[in-house]
């Protein structure tokens, strides 16, 4: 059995008095693919960003290689209006600001592509690699780091080529047609050399042709760099295909977890997507 | 690529060695107009500051108009330490026992002489700008949390605090009050012989400080930056620390006001806390919009024309007579050219639309034109040399004007957020395309 890269535990998050991710726990382990799947405003993006660190969670932990790295509990306004689970289980407050997080190793992409406009791809693959930069800004200022900035150029023309970006390298990122920019953005998230890739809603606005692409692309990076791989998806082909787990959400609690198999022929699903007529 | 690397640098510096020679030559021949050093002076400085301000607003995209408050701290950080001690008992008259009794410069010169105060010049500015950065650094904790607009407004605030605050009777000893400061080393005492250095001298402060900004906004941390204004939110997932690199960007910016703020007390020779108004940082931020937010050559070229159509090229619309016919001639036919263009300038715009649309525009257009041309008129037959509208401060109606337009038609500024080698570049480019295609015909 290998080991949990990511472990959500408990998580709540309540805006005011909306409940919009309540108790969810989930596992990710080393090398899987995971799909978070849920029907329209179920929380699949709001958990995303209680694991990303932009939310803090109103109640819950989430650990990631073996360390809590975010934990919180009802405090303050919060205290009163909670309607969660597990109140008074967790008694500290660890909300690291995202990028920490990042740092720690988890990149994330958006629904919304949120590419750096005004540079070129190459320029937004580059700005990605500056949290791994060892020069502090006297020794960068007057290019005593050129060893390290070679380094880094070199390594983001050799990501580019694997992504097969190479042809559009100077091109500005947001002039390119859709499927590339999302492209761009996983490029982006990988140059963070990052161990757990999260993928908000990938294939979104693509066409079935493009999406069969990206599914044999998310195998292939996986395989590449050695990720293990989170993502939300609505496009039900591709979630099949690739997943070695599935979790559904609805209503910001998990409903069901398996294989594609189990999913498909889990009758909570169904009803969560399709409804339960009243009739029955 | 290297090769092309050190053809550029040797070009680099050629125009550099010709320009600080022009430079010298202008310092020294007996033709030049005091007015063009004067512009050249504060042009430099004012460079400085749109340069660091553009580092702010336009690379890493907060609007903060703190900038003449961290000027303010750099004059008078300057100014305090460089004040010889024998001319401190008549400066701080008003102050029993005022000023520091110590001068960085003159115990410097004491020392090395000549060459003492060159380098008393570099603490003391370097020592300013580390005033200005260490109170941005301590206002920069809480105001750095806000966004665009109540950034802007907090910064303006801390800069009339501090403009207050220099003034504070208390605070008299050192700064002196409201008086003004004066008699430290200035540009005027930069000479070899006799050569004089005094236009050189801020071009090379300048030059150096706005190389430094250029290496940084090209380095990691500069690409960070600009990341931060494009898009905060992804700029925190890839891991770029908000809160580090913000007051990295403020504290920097603050820190090169604060030198230009020095280098202005050595062009003006004297430092009062008047002069440090809010004015100046709109003045500033005027200066990084007309010349491109985002474009360190569009700052430059833009705080050259503002200084020199501020303090020279428009002074002619001060006077309120003429000496002569010929002047009166000369001026009518200038102001009614300038209407008339104008007037067809508007109609030119307009060509393309139905008469109905522009009806409006037309005859208010035709009616103004015709009165301002009326009163030209009477003004060319009459015997007065007394010359209709224009009134001394009439210079500021018409370059308010000018700039009116400027915003309206070109709202990127003279440069967008692009670079003087950019263009060229381009230009190369275009004709090697087109080289290229001509061969290809053939």
């Amino acid at each position: 059995m290998s080991k949990n890269v990511l472990k959500v535990e408990n998580a709540t998050m309540q805006f005011g008095g909306v409940v919009a991710v309540d108790n969810m726990n989930l596992e990710v382990n080393e090398g899987e693919i995971v799909s978070l799947i849920g029907p329209n405003g179920a929380g699949k993006t709001t958990a995303f960003n209680v694991i990303t660190g932009v939310y803090a969670p109103s109640n819950g932990c989430v650990w990631f290689e073996g360390d809590k790295i975010v934990e919180n509990y009802p405090h303050g306004k919060m205290q009163k209006l909670y309607k969660g689970q597990n109140n008074g289980k967790y008694s500290h407050i660890t909300a690291p600001t995202p990028d920490r997080i990042t740092k720690l190793g988890m990149a994330r992409t958006f629904q919304n592509i949120r590419l750096w406009k005004s540079q070129t791809v190459f320029e937004n693959v580059l700005i990605a690699k500056h949290l791994r930069t060892t020069s502090n800004l006297f020794s960068a200022t007057f290019r005593l780091n050129h060893a390290e900035e070679k380094r880094q150029r070199e390594e983001c023309d050799e990501l580019l080529r694997v992504m097969e970006l190479d042809g559009v390298r100077d091109e500005l990122a947001t002039s390119l047609p859709y499927g590339q920019q999302r492209r761009v953005e996983i490029a982006r998230a990988l140059a963070t050399q990052p161990k757990l890739l999260l993928l908000d809603e990938p294939a979104a606005g693509m066409n079935p042709q493009e999406t069969d692409e990206l599914t044999a692309f998310i195998g292939k990076i996986r395989d590449n760099f050695k990720l293990t791989v989170f993502l939300i998806e609505h496009h039900m082909d591709l979630v099949m295909d690739i997943s070695d787990r599935i979790y559904v959400l609805d209503f910001g609690k998990l409903i069901a977890s398996g294989t594609p198999e189990e999913i498909q022929n889990n009758q909570r699903v169904i009803d969560a997507y399709l409804g339960v007529s009243n009739d029955a | 690529m290297k090769k092309n690397n050190q053809r550029q640098g040797l070009i680099t510096a050629g125009i550099v060695i010709v320009l600080l020679a022009v430079l010298v030559l202008l310092d020294n021949a007996a033709w030049v107009p005091p007015m063009l050093l004067t512009v050249l002076r504060k042009g430099v400085i004012y460079a400085l500051v749109a340069v660091s301000m553009n580092l702010l607003n336009g690379f890493t995209g907060l609007f903060s108009l703190g900038q003449a408050g961290f000027m303010l701290l750099g004059a008078y950080s300057y100014a305090v330490l460089t004040i010889p001690v024998e001319n401190q008992t008549a400066i701080y008259q008003q102050f029993k026992n005022g000023g520091l009794h110590f001068s960085i410069t003159e115990s410097l010169t004491n020392v090395m002489g000549e060459f003492g105060t060159l380098i008393g010049v570099i603490i003391c500015l370097i020592i300013a700008g580390a005033v200005a950065a260490l109170f941005a650094y301590l206002i920069g904790l809480p105001v750095l949390r806000l966004k665009s607009d109540y950034l802007a407004i907090a910064t303006l605030g801390f800069a009339e605090i501090l403009r207050a605050l220099v003034q504070f009777e208390k605070l008299g000893p050192v700064t002196n009050g409201s008086n003004l400061l004066y008699g430290f080393t200035s540009f005027s005492n930069f000479q070899i012989g006799t050569l004089h250095l005094g236009t050189v001298m801020p071009f090379l402060f300048s030059g150096a400080c706005i190389w430094i900004v250029v290496l940084l906004i090209n380095s990691t941390y500069g690409r960070a930056f600009k990341a931060i204004r494009d898009d905060e939110v992804a700029a925190e997932a890839m891991g770029i620390n908000l809160a580090k690199h913000k007051r990295m960007s403020f504290v920097i910016s603050s820190f090169f006001a604060g030198i230009s703020g020095g280098l202005l007390a050595m062009y003006q020779a004297s430092v009062q806390a008047v002069t440090f108004k809010s004015a100046m940082t709109y003045e500033i931020l005027l200066i990084v919009v007309i010349g491109g937010i985002g474009s360190i050559t569009g700052s430059i070229l833009a705080s050259f024309l503002f200084v020199g159509c501020s303090e020279w090229w428009l002074r002619f619309l001060d006077n309120t007579t003429v000496v002569s016919l010929n002047g009166k001639i000369a001026s009518v036919i200038v102001i009614c050219v300038a209407i008339v263009g104008v007037v067809a300038l508007i109609f030119w715009r307009n060509r393309k639309k139905a008469f109905a649309d522009k009806r409006n525009t037309i005859f208010l257009t035709l009616i103004v034109g015709a009165v301002l041309l009326a009163g030209q008129i009477k003004f060319a037959i009459s015997s007065s040399l007394q010359l209709p509208l224009l009134r001394s401060g009439f210079r500021m109606v018409i370059f308010s004007i000018v700039i009116m337009i400027m915003v309206l038609f070109f709202s990127k500024g003279i440069m967008g957020d692009r670079e003087l080698p950019d263009l060229l570049q381009k230009r190369r480019n275009a004709k090697a395309a087109k080289a290229s295609k001509g061969g290809d015909a053939q």
